[in-house]
């Protein structure tokens, strides 16, 4: 028994939810996303599956910087965008080889790691709100920049490019079906997005809770202090910006490998910036595992309030005022409520609240 | 000026020496000269009325403040443009006033954090534990839980994790219960007997009396006097001159 427990602590780098309700939560999300194909078929349920792993890596990169170091950064979307048209580029335009995904993949990180410490290095060691206006400005450059060169690009239309034919929906794995499932490329890029989703979040909890992480846990708490241990925090904190951007272009290939496609609104949107950054808070900050739940409920929320909303109001037809108050077409405002209530009622995240309310 | 200089040591002998520092904060010109040497071994008190510059010396030494004049030395070396982490490295620790530790962290976190060559080993943690049994059993505990005496005892606890050549204490008797206070009396004579240099800024005459064996007085962000502990503790006219009390109306 202690086997298992020990080998489970060695995988989560010891940092245990510290909460019953936290730990079932977790393992509820891990078995929902592992088992996705299987448990919910059809083609909705599984971009929703995909989206949720992609945007688990996405949120929990951020966290780093807004929550373990104390960074906020504009430019998340931008390294989002990096891996996205990374692998979307060289795909689709050295053919949908597996040596042309590496190639893409290799492109996009050492992108991805030169920009952000150029980020880091020039407006880390200056004021917080100095490197967050820059974030800003470089990711706006950046959307101008992919929108403008549509000849490599592909403007705002973005690149819609081949997989390798191993990955093709078209393409079956098995001849017979599994639980009642035909096992096709689209079920095996599901979980290459799932596993990868899986390894980035553990490496990325590795890292938080070694003692890099440390140290980025007492610059965000007080900065003098950790130079007064003998820390150079400038480059601590331009080590940790290079992570996130590595963690937020590794998601941005995987959502790019799924949906076989890039471009500006699924990548580089400011729209998906806020979306993180209201994962992260709803979550709770400087914790991976609020990223989660964070975008678990983020992303479920988008996909299915609106048929929750429709279901309540046909099912309240006849009362005065409530079927039209719980009318699909409201779904945008229900949504802000329950954020505005999250935020409310969690200030420290859902995270946060579960681990002082222990069970 | 220093009006008392015979007893200063000589260079050779001084493991810190500060020749004319002058520091500004924003318009303000905090440090207006400041000469004084801190001897290899042994506690020195920096003392000195509110305002007299004590901690902005200290912030100075540490390079938290940059000198706008003068030089600093740390063991022969020129640091004063030296960044903190660099000196930090060079062995000198600085433990801030009002319990500078990472509230966030758990107990066992900040003296790791402190560790900068890897775990601290068990003699030394078991050593540690002697001079301040609490840091053993809130070992586990958020650092932000403990209370105020608790919380500079771990904020001197991180300081000595490993061994440093010189620590700079800024006021750690500030906001403390007697009782704690004598704790902390006795922990800082354990210190002593170790090679550590001590360099305190202190307001609490009792304190300052019990553990100095030198001693710097400040006053508008000059030395005013500098010699041994026990010869300003034995004059109780300079006391009152320097200092506004002496050390015998203070108690």
């Amino acid at each position: 028994m202690s086997a298992p427990v020990s080998f489970l602590g060695e995988l989560l780098s010891g940092d245990r939810p510290r909460s019953r309700v936290l730990a079932v939560l977790l393992v509820a999300v891990l078995i929902a996303l592992a088992a996705a194909p299987f448990l919910f078929p059809g083609t909705r349920s599984l971009n929703v599956a995909a989206k949720v792993a992609v945007f688990i890596v996405l949120v929990a990169s951020y966290d780093l910087l807004l929550g373990y170091t104390g960074i906020v950064s504009f430019a998340h979307t931008m390294f989002f965008g990096i891996g996205g048209y990374g692998v979307g580029i060289a795909m689709g335009k050295l053919g949908a080889g597996w040596g042309s995904l590496a190639l893409g993949v290799a492109i996009a990180l050492v992108a991805a790691t030169v920009l952000a410490f150029a980020i880091g290095l020039l407006s880390l060691r200056v004021r917080a709100i100095f490197f967050t206006m820059i974030t800003l400005a470089v990711a706006s450059f950046f959307q101008i920049l992919a929108s403008q060169l549509s000849w490599f690009t592909g403007g705002e239309d973005g690149l819609n490019f081949k997989l390798p034919p191993m990955l093709l929906p078209s393409t079956r794995l098995f001849e017979a079906p599994l639980f009642g499932v035909d096992v096709t490329g689209r079920i095996l890029s599901y979980y290459l997005v799932f596993l990868c989703a899986l390894g980035l979040f553990l490496v990325l909890l590795r890292v938080v809770n070694s003692p890099f992480g440390r140290v980025l846990l007492a610059i965000r708490e007080n900065e003098f202090r950790a130079e007064a241990l003998g820390y150079r925090t400038v480059v601590y904190r331009s080590v940790a910006n290079c992570v996130a951007a590595l963690g937020a272009t590794c998601a941005g290939v995987l959502y790019a490998l799924w949906l076989r496609y890039t471009g500006p609104d699924t990548t580089l949107s400011f729209n998906i910036m806020i979306d993180i950054l209201l994962m992260v808070v709803i979550g709770g900050m400087g914790t991976l595992y609020g990223a989660v739940l964070g975008a678990t409920l983020f992303v479920v929320a988008q996909n299915y309030l609106q048929d929750l909303m429709k279901l309540a109001s046909d099912g309240l037809a006849g009362v005065p005022l409530l079927p039209a108050l719980l009318h699909p077409d409201r779904w945008l405002l229900w949504l802000g409520i329950l954020f505005i209530l999250c935020v409310y009622y969690f200030p420290n995240g859902i995270v946060g609240r579960l681990r002082k309310t222990r069970t | 000026m220093a009006d008392s200089r015979n007893d200063r040591a000589a260079p050779s002998a001084s493991m810190l020496v500060l020749e004319g520092v002058h520091t500004h904060i924003g318009q303000y010109h905090i440090l207006q000269g400041v000469d004084f040497a801190v001897p290899r071994g042994g506690l020195t008190m920096l003392l000195g009325r509110n305002g007299a510059g004590k901690t902005t010396c200290l912030r100075t030494i540490m390079g938290l403040w940059r000198a706008s004049r003068g030089s600093i030395h740390f063991n022969g070396k020129d640091i004063t443009r030296l960044q903190t982490p660099d000196l930090a490295r060079r062995g000198v620790a600085y433990v801030p006033e009002n319990m500078g530790i990472f509230a966030g962290l758990t107990v066992r976190e900040n003296m790791l954090l402190a560790a900068r060559s890897g775990p601290p080993d068990e003699v030394r943690l078991d050593w540690i534990f002697g001079l301040f049994p609490a840091m053993k059993k809130f070992w586990n505990g958020v650092a932000g839980n403990l209370s105020g005496g608790q919380k500079q005892m771990l904020a001197i606890c991180r300081a000595i994790v490993e061994p440093r050549a010189l620590i700079l204490v800024d006021e750690p008797s500030k906001g403390l219960a007697p009782a704690i206070i004598a704790n902390m009396i006795e922990a800082f004579r354990e210190l002593k007997r170790t090679d550590t240099t001590l360099l305190v800024v202190e307001q609490n005459f009792h304190f300052a009396r019990a553990l100095g064996d030198n001693v710097a007085v400040m006053d508008a962000g000059r030395i005013v006097h500098s010699g041994r502990m026990d010869a300003l503790a034995a004059d109780e006219a300079l006391q009152t001159r320097l200092l506004g009390l002496s050390l015998e109306s203070h108690q």
